[in-house]
């Protein structure tokens, strides 16, 4: 643990609170990843989506973690526990959650965990960010990016919105 | 302040988790999920390197991409959950290895 965090002599506030939200998530998204329970894989996803949405607000991040709670707490996990109520029949009595192909998954998602965390610690990161003095400032400055430089992006994201809404009704209305 | 790395290791771990459940888990719904935490992930690796990076009070740029891919998981989980519902009215299952109807 040592060898992979080097920890100051005494954590700061910050630090012990991101050490939190942190294990919050990691505990989530395992047993998204482990349950066999798909009900519980659910509940585990809505824990790490409200711990990414605290990673930014620790980030200093305040509009992307409101809407992460607004979108992905919000309504990516009703519609997930809406899917999962009514496919009921897969919730039970299935042999294993995983398929034929999981150790071979295991293996090679333990290997790009640890090809990455030891990219990162070659690496040389900043230690610390320069500070936000104006929070306000941020989020108006992200308004007028989404109406300047990216209007092309904002307005094809509605579209496709618009698109994925309307096509996911008529993909799953009853044809009878 | 909290070192960048410590958040890149997060979003590597949460990565890692959702490709494993994209790969190795059986149930459609669970896929679905795994690529909703590593779109997470990317997230989380988005918003890190905009708060290091030079004048985040200017570039927000990382904060914006951020948002897009917030809103675009949302039109995709929107038509994948509508898709696993289409395929469990006619097969009766979405175990991702009895959908092989394309297998020769």
């Amino acid at each position: 643990m040592a060898e992979l965090f080097p920890l100051p002599p005494l954590p700061t506030f910050a630090q012990v609170v991101f050490m939190g939200i942190a294990l919050l998530t990691v505990v989530g998204s395992l047993i998204v990843v482990l349950s066999r329970n798909l009900f519980h894989s659910a509940l585990g996803l809505i824990a790490a989506f409200f711990g990414a949405a605290g990673v930014y607000f620790i980030a200093e991040a305040e509009f992307v973690g409101v809407s992460q709670v607004l979108v992905y707490v919000g309504a990516i996990s009703t519609l997930i526990a809406f899917a999962i109520m009514l496919t009921r029949g897969m919730m039970f009595g299935v042999t294993s959650p995983r398929n034929r192909q999981s150790g071979t998954a295991a293996i090679i998602t333990a290997l790009t965990f640890v090809v990455l965390t030891a990219l990162m610690n070659a690496t040389p990161w900043p230690q610390a960010g320069e500070p936000i003095t104006d929070g306000e400032a941020v989020i108006a400055r992200i308004g007028s990016m989404f109406v300047n430089e990216y209007v092309v992006a904002f307005i094809l994201l509605a579209l496709l919105l618009l698109v994925s809404l309307a096509g996911s009704i008529v993909l799953a209305r009853d044809r009878k | 302040m909290v070192p960048l790395s410590w958040y890149l290791i997060l979003a590597a771990f949460v990565f890692s988790s959702g490709l494993f459940a994209a790969l190795g888990r059986r149930n459609a719904i669970a896929v679905l999920m795994g690529i909703e935490l590593m779109l997470n992930a990317a997230n989380i690796n988005l918003v890190a390197f905009w708060r290091y990076g030079v004048a985040p009070m200017e570039n927000v740029d990382g904060q914006v991409f951020a948002l897009f891919v917030i809103a675009v998981a949302a039109a995709e989980v929107a038509v994948g959950l509508a898709l696993i519902i289409s395929i469990y009215r006619n097969r009766k299952t979405v175990n991702l290895d009895e959908l092989d109807l394309l297998q020769g």
